[in-house]
């Protein structure tokens, strides 16, 4: 039978400097590179056109496609690769200096059909996707994908509150919204197209690095009332110790689902895949290594009750600490 | 067997025989035994057919199966609609009854929000003919020509009207430059010394334009010059100047004569005859004389009295078919009293087109016009690819996940499993129960969610083997795993319900398809991990009651 940390005694709440410079590490660039290109956001949310095709003809390639639509007249649309390697997507982006109507991105998806069909035939591809949202609904949607990600922090908030109190639903809040933040950083940094799949995996994220963080905080609270007088980072890095094998294996099970979907899905759902991947991992060091430090600051600001208790008395007794990092 | 392991098998016999029991036991009806589906589609000949198939009742969204995806908004911008709130509702209807009629498997029509009308057709590939089916307002009107000839008699004041304003006949000095451009030119002063001249030459700058028809109130305008007169009949100088009780319409596209094509001008009343509001049906069919697709019609008996009585009036007057704001065809003369039937000639149209006519003219006019905010159009090949390959990742997926659980949990992990099928079936039950769409980022949740479902399995795992180390027994080291994971469990999935709630509120189709997979497999889940693996335990422990160490 083996069982992996059994009885480990790491000193995480000792390590989390490390943990915050990695964080930043990772962060900077990411939202450097944000600020020079920002997000790459997909038609869904910016208005304009999509058209995807599927090449018959192996003469048709991406400069190709893209001199066909400059001899149209359609300049400015931007050609890409997408999956396999005889299938091309066509944006054309509404911008907001350019005001367009929604007929006219209808139109934009039939006059790349048709300067397409002039230069290479017109049974040498199939058009196996096409989107034309107009601004107006793009703008909603923007709006409304940022108001779920309000209210859902805003409700998950409250209940943290309900259940714990307000010093873990925080600290969760805390935890989840650096665990957003670097994933933009990243989707920044992988040149990811912001669709309203992505969205939705960026609320998964925020749903199971929660998920993530309420276990160990369950722990936490039950190791509060268990040992009374024992120092908070000794407790907290107790509870993370004996949460760990959980968090470690559901870490595993999760991320395999999500590598899978990663090398094996469609080239659809890619965008989700990355995200869910990369946010799985985050989540998952950020429960350890983000939620439980500002757990710690709070309660040391704003003592709680059982916390108050601990830190009246001097520690009981030596840390867990192995690797000796002296405690405050 | 004690009676409470035989209570929670009676209960996990009941859950699974809901979510996949034939429908004889399954009283909801519902669930995922293959069931006999009618679908209506509209064959080859143009008649609509029913057919029935087997299958697993579990919808696919159309990033799954291919199809087109239209948004609509009641459109303001021609003029403002007197109450946008009922015209949309009754869009609703009118679309929904069209949509039918067009016999497309499983169709969705939804208002959306206050404003927004969604429409969605699974299977169709030909995004410009079902906008038209869809967004076509079908208002058909007939309409006398202007048989006195007033608008021919006004003509020569109209050209007055035009010179005073400055507008100059198409001459070899204004060759080439459009109407609006002229008229935006500002030019005035010198442009009204030059038209004096040039309009004596060519009959004036309206007039000039115009070849006078063969029938009362026809005029015939070449078609190169259509983009001109139509700017210059829509001047308020000319406006004005139309006779009472008479309007200006368009044909519907330009008619050959000899080498030339020309676009139809025609002076009609402004009061219909009749409208299609008085229509009981229409068919498509091909004239036998000529070939042609024609849409033969058939008014209500009120319409036809209606019908008979004015044309009894009229015998020997013209006639225009208008629709939609277009004449069709060149205006029949009325030989007697027409009762309830009649036809519409297309010209050109193919026997598709005559078809889709019928159909709109059978479903009714739109009670305003739509615009189309967003159209997303996915092909069947693409649609197929995502299914094969998100089939394929949930199933390479799921295998991984259990050979670890297995791995680690051993004997544990086999009942944990065991649970997990249990998941996978409650989970497609629900979709099935709830009626809910699956689409492809529904799938990737599905195995997300398959992931997460082993979270509360390893949550309960890990406790009960803290539970032995603390040296209890086995009996009450499995019951204080359950129950000590319990709180987290339970925490932790109602924050991702929460989460999903509200992506399901703002999401719309495959995003939507996503929250409900994701909330139905939470709920699965808790099920599956904690009611239906402690059963196992429960059964297992009461069959081996001498052990003492736990296989976990």
């Amino acid at each position: 039978m083996f069982h992996l940390f059994k009885n480990a005694k790491y000193d995480f709440l000792g390590a989390r400097r490390i943990a915050y410079a990695a964080t930043v590490a990772l962060f900077l660039p990411g939202f450097a590179l944000l600020l020079v290109r920002g997000l790459n956001q997909s038609i869904e949310f910016t208005g304009g056109t999509l058209v995807q095709i599927q090449a018959r003809n192996p003469a048709i390639a991406e400069a190709g496609i893209r001199d066909a639509l400059n001899q149209a007249g359609l300049q400015g649309a931007e050609v890409q690769r997408f999956g396999a390697p005889d299938e091309y997507v066509v944006r054309a982006r509404l911008t907001p200096d350019v005001v367009q109507s929604t007929e006219s991105t209808q139109e934009t998806a039939a006059a790349v059909d048709s300067a397409l069909a002039r230069a290479f035939g017109a049974g040498s591809y199939d058009i196996s996707r096409r989107e034309a949202v107009g601004p107006k609904v793009g703008g909603e949607l923007r709006q409304k994908a940022l108001m779920a990600i309000l209210l859902s922090f805003g409700a998950t908030l409250v209940y943290l509150w309900f259940r714990f109190e307000w010093r873990f639903g925080i600290a969760a809040i805390g935890a989840t919204a650096h665990d957003i933040l670097l994933t933009i950083a990243f989707i920044s940094m992988m040149k990811l197209e912001v669709s309203l799949v992505v969205i939705a995996a960026i609320l998964t994220i925020v749903g199971y690095s929660l998920n993530d963080t309420i276990v160990v905080f369950d722990r936490i609270r039950e190791n509060l009332r268990k040992y009374k007088r024992q120092h908070m980072v000794e407790l907290i890095n107790l509870s993370l110790n004996e949460t760990l094998p959980r968090t470690v294996m559901t870490g595993s099970t999760t991320l395999v689902a999500t590598i899978v979907l990663l090398l094996v899905g469609s080239e659809v759902i890619s965008g989700f895949a990355w995200v869910m991947t990369f946010g799985i991992v985050v989540g998952t060091f950020s429960s350890i290594f983000i939620a439980s430090p500002i757990l710690l600051a709070i309660e040391r600001r704003w003592p709680g009750e059982d916390a108050r208790g601990a830190r009246a008395l001097a520690p009981a007794r030596e840390p867990a600490a192995p690797l000796g990092v002296p405690t405050p | 067997m004690p009676a409470n392991i035989r209570n929670r098998l009676l209960v996990i016999a009941g859950l699974v025989l809901v979510s996949v029991g034939p429908p004889p036991l399954n009283m909801l009806g519902l669930g995922l035994w293959p069931q006999e589906v009618t679908i209506r589609t509209r064959g080859a000949d143009g008649r609509m057919r029913d057919t029935t198939v087997e299958r697993v009742p579990i919808k696919q969204g159309l990033d799954l199966q291919g199809g087109i995806h239209l948004a609509l908004e009641i459109d303001q911008s021609r003029g403002q609609v007197a109450d946008p709130a009922d015209a949309l509702e009754r869009a609703l209807t009118v679309i929904r009854a069209r949509i039918d009629e067009f016999g497309v498997a499983e169709p969705l029509v939804q208002r959306v929000g206050t404003s927004r009308i969604v429409v969605e057709l699974p299977g169709l590939r030909d995004p410009a003919r079902a906008k038209q089916i869809v967004q076509r307002s079908a208002f058909l009107e007939f309409r006398l020509t202007d048989m006195q000839n007033a608008f021919a008699a006004v003509l020569p004041q109209m050209d007055a009207a035009l010179r005073r304003a400055g507008v100059r006949t198409t001459g070899a000095a204004a060759g080439g430059v459009s109407a609006v451009e002229q008229l935006l030119g500002g030019d005035t002063a010198r442009g009204t010394d030059t038209t004096g001249a040039d309009s004596l030459a060519a009959g004036g700058a309206l007039t000039s334009l115009l070849y006078q028809g063969a029938l009362p109130g026809e005029f015939l305008v070449p078609e190169e010059e259509f983009p001109r007169a139509d700017s210059l009949i829509h001047l308020p100088e000319v406006r004005r100047l139309i006779p009472r009780g008479l309007e200006l319409l368009w044909s519907a596209g330009p008619m050959s004569q000899g080498a030339r094509s020309f676009y139809g001008l025609y002076a009609v009343d402004s009061r219909p005859m009749i409208t299609g509001e008085q229509l009981s049906d229409a068919q498509a069919q091909l004239d036998p004389t000529f070939g042609q697709a024609v849409a033969t019609f058939q008014l209500t008996r009120a319409g036809g009295r209606i019908f008979s009585r004015a044309t009894g009036q009229h015998v020997n007057d013209y006639m225009a078919i208008v629709l939609d704001g277009r004449v069709q065809g060149r205006p029949p003369i009325i030989k007697g009293q027409i009762g309830q039937r009649g036809q519409i000639e297309l010209g050109n149209a193919s026997l598709q087109d005559a078809q889709d006519l019928a159909l709109t003219l059978r479903a009714g006019a739109l009670p305003a016009p739509l615009v189309i905010v967003e159209e997303l159009t996915v092909g069947p090949s693409l649609g197929k690819d995502s299914i094969d390959k998100g089939k394929r990742a949930a199933i390479i997926g799921c295998l991984a996940i259990v050979l670890m659980v297995v791995a680690y949990y051993r004997f544990a992990g086999v009942l944990a499993v065991g649970a997990l099928g249990f998941y996978v079936l409650f989970t497609l039950g629900g979709l099935a129960l709830l009626d809910a769409t699956l689409t492809l980022p529904g799938l990737a949740g599905f195995l997300l969610s398959v992931g997460m479902a082993v979270d509360a399995n390893v949550l309960v795992f890990e406790r009960i083997r803290e539970e032995v180390d603390q040296g209890k027994t086995v009996h009450a080291a499995v019951d204080g795993g359950f129950q000590h994971a319990m709180p987290a469990i339970v925490d932790s999935n109602l924050t991702t319900v929460l989460t999903a709630l509200f992506l399901f509120q703002f999401g719309t189709g495959p995003v939507k398809g996503f929250a409900i997979t994701l909330i139905i497999g939470i709920l699965a889940s808790f099920l599956s991990a904690v009611f239906v693996t402690r059963t196992f335990f429960l059964l297992w422990l009461q069959r081996r009651r001498g052990l003492t160490e736990l296989p976990i």
